[in-house]
């Protein structure tokens, strides 16, 4: 009974009333479990931002930003937990960058009118806003990047990978299916062959599923992978010799620690990126106004590498977001209502990304109440055996294969959940 | 002093072997049960009942279905998690096939087909003991979540093969949805809160039944139980079969009303087996209230611990999950040394004493 | 020759050897139910921590520094040396003999004569516990292991086969350098248990308690050797599984890779463990590759414990587990 009581009393100190006034962005981080070092670039980058935006500009528009974090170690359970507790602070938009949560939370952001976005990740039909009215998932989701690979090496190829094999390496979950029916749909269009290499969670064994690369000699092997499966993959295809050019993966897939074991041996190997890398001017003010005085979440090592720079980008875009809802409702502190409508009427130029001292590390895009998806553009980077070397500029996805199967995919869903469009009758 | 068997007279055998004998248990017994069905419902926010409550009642049914075949019958299984999910793969069929059926219905099939499931998985069990048939029902635990993962058909050919509970109802004619996102708090707490009353009110006469008997015989030396004509053939595959049972509609509950979107890797991966292993032995092994505690206790002791490190002590999130993990685990070392049959023996200490109290000599 | 059966063989080639990697994680599972009949579910977690503190020591970091800094407000992450890597092993090794001691000393000692489930699940608290320490010592980062070993495909035997069948096998240099030392480690163990008084002593208490207690042989000081002896074989499991895929949390998952060997090989054999390994890395390698892409693939994870029920079905103690007698 006494640990009920104490029990209570913490409960309570947790869901306490929200401070008078702070935009909150709670950040569902993993900093343990298998996935921990993919999670903890991101969060660093995810709440170094918002220090930076409280240190720099007093906040966003004269209100201090807050980011209470609460670790998820992956795991769907206590996913739904931190956001239970962390919902009645007043959050404006979550972010929970796993696939898994993502699934959770669609259903129960949409009642309790609170945004969710999920950057390259998610449920890629959530990019029909007309479905998914408090889902986003702008800039890029899964099926634009199978699209834009298949689209990069298109043109590597003058146009046509006809008698070709592409080979898929993915993590057996949700995640790592995502992409298969898009590459379907494109081997029919462009005539390649496609072959299929699940490897199952974690995916510290993956011997068969080189030696079958090895024996088959596919033209490229594009990887969908995440965690451990990821070093695994490229020093494996070290080992068998694959020409590292041909080995392409996605942009989680392409995270410093990924290739940083396997170093020169690792180099050529390319990536898909949705964030831009670089000497941007934002790092150095991180640099001098958040790590050295010691506001940083982490311990300030991440800092400018692939995942670190994309948590950074994820804060940006709910700032902007931010700062747009209070210029579009008038009032400085917002709400998550006005947040989501914040959202969907977001555009990212050029300009707003050069003011925020980070000019070029996304695409431009306009979100609409239709369209959450952004345009799904991303870049492809090389690893060069020492850092990430940016190959080409964004490069657009084939809208014509997606779509259909977006609409298709969230047609599915309105029709199990009885949803009725929500963009037409506003 | 109110603990007491005198003065509480006996007038015929059913009530000699009720199961509270005393008084005083009989009203805390009723007193629970007028909180958790009358009290409860009624002031429960949505944070208690997602965080706390509902996965405890959900837990608390998989503890009860291991501890028949753990506690009860002495087969040792890590298949858990591959039960839990043929559950929850079985009531989103039913959901999506009929969409008409209750969930009434849906859950009690799910439990059905679980047994079915359970029921060929515990045929080694005839051959395999002790810690090989544990390492055995690895083999189910393992190969039901990969079924679930690669065929199509179980997950209605979904892009990512999650599956979503759509919206459905309590019973015929209620209107109360019970699960997809517009269920209220107090219908979910309250859905589980009846089948954790009937099951742990069935699992109980079970359990003290002759069948209840015949596994304990087995338990505690199938040779010896053969002998004296337990047929261990139809004891272990009624263990097998009940135990699944349960364990499936605590599968299904945990994704229709829990959950409501699941990926069977990680919600009904190894770790799940474990948990629920972890429970009934810090619950107590053999003991119906043991399964409660120990739900209980994995239950609340991550949340409180992690309320208590990151928002009393203010900790960064990551420390405090580390420490969490030391915790527990040094928790779990030091329960098991202090008393290795668990909560439910320490509780049956206390009864003990409290009965002399406060003139124990 | 057929090209398939070519395959075969070096798929065959293959899982042999991934199978003694199995074996390097069963072979500390043996050494401690042997001698004290636990089951210890964190031996895998053992080769994490084993790992992770080689790779700290290594790299000179400070140990628990996220604690440190949190609660005095620091900022020291590392000492700024770097230790040389034989040395550093040998750190690791008296770190694993000191933990030895502490869970004989905190736990087990406690626990004699509990029943075996109880203290199996003693054995998942330490394993909890030990995550949590690795953590917190030296943070959930991955680190790149570097004791030196070879990797790679092995040209010799690429140019060899291509020779004789056609078709250059692929073996990974790291394999090769696993089975190799894998072999000195049984022997020595061998040898160790054979020949030396304390090997002797372990054999007498794994025989039985009683007798080995009547002839003075202190259980206690025997059962500190055998978690330090698995603590070791941890650390080579881990340093080969490490050099593999980095040091990071999913390496205490092997642990289950190791569960169909011992089911197979019997929880209770040293041969059994390695010639279990070899079965299931074998087993499931070909599985994988006859019929996994009829079936759809990464099937690794199950077969290996479908078919160490299949054997046991047959034999219910394992290959070489000894034979189960019951009286009533």
């Amino acid at each position: 009974m006494k640990k009920l009581t104490i029990l209570v009393l913490s409960a309570a100190v947790a869901a306490g009333s929200p401070a008078a006034a702070e935009l909150v962005f709670p950040s569902l981080s993993y900093r343990t479990g298998p996935f921990a070092a993919g999670g903890i670039p991101f969060a660093d980058g995810y709440s170094d931002y918002m220090a930076l935006l409280n240190v720099r500009d007093g906040g966003i528009g004269g209100v201090m930003t807050s980011v209470p974090e609460c670790e998820t170690a992956y795991n769907t359970e206590r996913g739904v937990e931190c956001y239970e507790s962390t919902r009645g602070l007043g959050a404006l938009v979550y972010q929970p960058l796993s696939t898994g949560i993502t699934y959770q939370l669609i259903p129960r952001t949409t009642v309790d009118g609170i945004p969710l976005h999920t950057m390259g990740y998610g449920r890629t039909s959530a990019a029909n806003g007309d479905v998914f009215s408090h889902t986003f998932n702008y800039p890029a989701n899964y099926w634009d990047a199978a699209s834009i690979i298949v689209n990069q090496l298109l043109e590597e190829n003058d146009g046509s990978l006809e008698g070709q094999t592409i080979a898929l390496l993915y993590h057996n979950s949700a995640y790592g299916r995502e992409p298969i029916r898009t590459l379907e749909t494109l081997a029919e269009m462009h005539d390649f062959e496609f072959l299929q290499l699940a490897v199952d969670h974690p995916g510290q064994e993956q011997g068969n599923q080189w030696l079958q690369i090895r024996r088959e000699r596919p033209d490229y092997v594009v990887m969908w992978g995440w965690g451990v499966m990821n070093q695994v993959a490229i020093q494996e295809a070290i080992n068998i010799r694959y020409p590292m050019e041909n080995f392409i993966g996605n942009w989680w897939s392409g995270a410093d620690h990924d290739v940083e074991s396997a170093g020169a041996d690792a180099a050529g190997y390319r990536s898909l990126n949705m964030n831009r890398l670089g000497d941007m001017p934002v790092f150095a003010e991180i640099q001098e106004l958040v790590i050295d005085a010691g506001l940083n979440a982490g311990d300030g090592s991440n800092l400018g590498n692939v995942l670190y720079t994309r948590g950074m980008y994820a804060a940006f875009l709910a700032a902007e977001a931010a700062a747009l809802a209070q210029e579009m409702s008038g009032v400085a502190d917002i709400d998550a209502s006005m947040m989501r409508d914040a959202m969907e009427a977001l555009e990212i130029t050029n300009e707003i990304m050069e003011a925020a001292g980070m000019p070029g590390i996304g695409p431009e895009f306009a979100v609409t109440c239709e369209d959450h998806g952004g345009t799904g553009m991303a870049i492809m980077q090389q690893w060069d055996g020492e850092a990430w070397v940016t190959l080409t500029d964004f490069i657009a996805p084939d809208d014509s294969v997606t779509q259909p199967l977006i609409d298709e995919d969230s047609a599915q869903y309105a029709a199990e959940n009885g949803i009725t469009s929500q963009c037409s009758d506003s | 002093m109110f603990y007491r068997e005198a003065g509480d007279f006996k007038t015929s055998y059913s009530a000699d072997s009720a199961t509270f004998p005393i008084l005083f248990d009989r009203y805390r017994y009723y007193l629970v049960l007028i909180v958790g069905a009358g009290i409860i419902p009624f002031v429960l926010n949505d944070y208690w009942a997602n965080s706390i409550l509902i996965p405890f009642l959900i837990y608390a049914i998989a503890a009860m279905g291991l501890n028949i075949l753990t506690g009860y019958c002495g087969q040792v299984s890590l298949g858990t998690g591959g039960f839990m999910a043929v559950g929850a793969y079985t009531s989103y069929k039913l959901m999506t096939a009929f969409p008409g059926l209750d969930m009434i219905s849906v859950t009690l099939l799910s439990g059905l087909m679980t047994a079915m499931v359970g029921l060929a998985f515990g045929l080694p069990s005839l051959r395999i003991k002790g810690f090989y048939l544990a390492v055995a029902t690895l083999a189910a635990q393992f190969f039901l979540v990969w079924l679930f993962n690669k065929v199509g058909w179980f997950y209605n050919y979904s892009a990512s093969g999650q599956i979503s509970a759509p919206t459905r109802d309590f019973f015929y004619f209620t209107n109360i949805a019970v699960t997809g996102p517009s269920a209220e708090s107090w219908a979910k707490y309250l859905f589980c809160f009846m089948f954790v009353f009937v099951l742990a009110w069935v699992a109980r006469n079970l359990t003290r039944g002759s069948m209840g008997r015949q596994w304990m015989a087995i338990r505690d030396m199938d040779i010896a139980a053969e002998i004296i004509g337990v047929n261990p053939l139809k004891a272990k595959l009624t263990a097998f079969a009940v135990s699944s049972f349960y364990v499936g509609i605590s599968g299904a509950l945990l994704f229709t009303v829990y959950l409501g979107a699941v990926e069977v890797g990680e919600a009904y991966g190894i770790t799940k087996s474990f948990l629920v292993l972890f429970m009934i032995i810090i619950g107590g092994l053999g003991s119906i209230f043991g399964s409660f505690a120990g739900a209980a206790f994995m239950v609340i002791l991550p949340v409180f611990l992690r309320n208590f490190l990151t928002g009393t002590m203010n900790w960064d999130s990551a420390l405090a999950t580390h420490f969490e993990f030391v915790i527990v685990g040094g928790l779990i070392m030091f329960f098991l040394i202090v008393e290795p049959h668990g909560l439910a023996r320490l509780w049956a200490l206390v009864k003990d004493k409290l009965r002399l109290w406060p003139f124990p000599h | 020759m057929p090209e398939q059966l070519v395959f075969a063989m070096e798929v065959t080639l293959n899982g042999l050897m991934t199978g003694v990697m199995y074996s390097l994680v069963a072979l500390g599972f043996v050494l401690i139910f042997k001698a004290s009949g636990i089951f210890n579910y964190a031996q895998g977690v053992m080769a994490l921590f084993a790992a992770m503190t080689l790779v700290g020591i290594q790299d000179g970091r400070v140990p628990f520094s996220h604690v440190i800094n949190a609660i005095f407000g620091t900022h020291i992450y590392d000492f700024g040396w770097e230790v040389p890597a034989l040395l550093a092993i040998l750190l690791t090794v008296i770190v694993m003999i000191i933990f030895a001691l502490l869970v004989q000393r905190f736990v087990f000692k406690h626990l004699v004569g509990q029943e075996p489930i109880i203290l199996f699940m003693a054995t998942i608290g330490l394993a909890y516990f030990l995550e949590g320490v690795s953590d917190l010592m030296w943070g959930s980062e991955i680190r790149n292991m570097d004791v030196g070993l070879p990797q790679g495909i092995n040209d010799w035997i690429d140019v060899t086969t291509l020779e004789i069948f056609g078709y250059g096998f692929f073996i990974d240099n790291l394999d090769l350098a696993a089975t190799l030392i894998a072999a000195i480690l049984v022997m020595g163990l061998i040898a160790y248990s054979q020949y030396t008084k304390n090997g002797r002593a372990m054999r007498a208490v794994a025989d039985d308690h009683q007798a080995a207690l009547s002839v003075g042989i202190s259980l206690n000081y025997v059962w500190i050797l055998v978690w330090s002896l698995a603590g070791i074989v941890a650390l080579v499991a881990g340093v080969m599984w490490g050099s593999k895929s980095g040091v990071q949390f999913s390496l205490s998952l092997i642990a289950l890779k190791a569960l169909p060997v011992l089911m197979l090989g019997g929880f209770t054999s040293i041969p059994g463990a390695i010639v279990g390994g070899m079965i299931i890395g074998v087993g499931e390698a070909l599985f994988e590759f006859a019929i996994g892409p009829m079936i759809g693939g990464a099937t690794e994870n199950w077969f290996a414990y479908v078919l160490a029920l299949l054997f046991l079905v047959f034999r219910p103690q394992g290959l070489f587990g000894e034979k189960i007698i019951e009286r009533v």
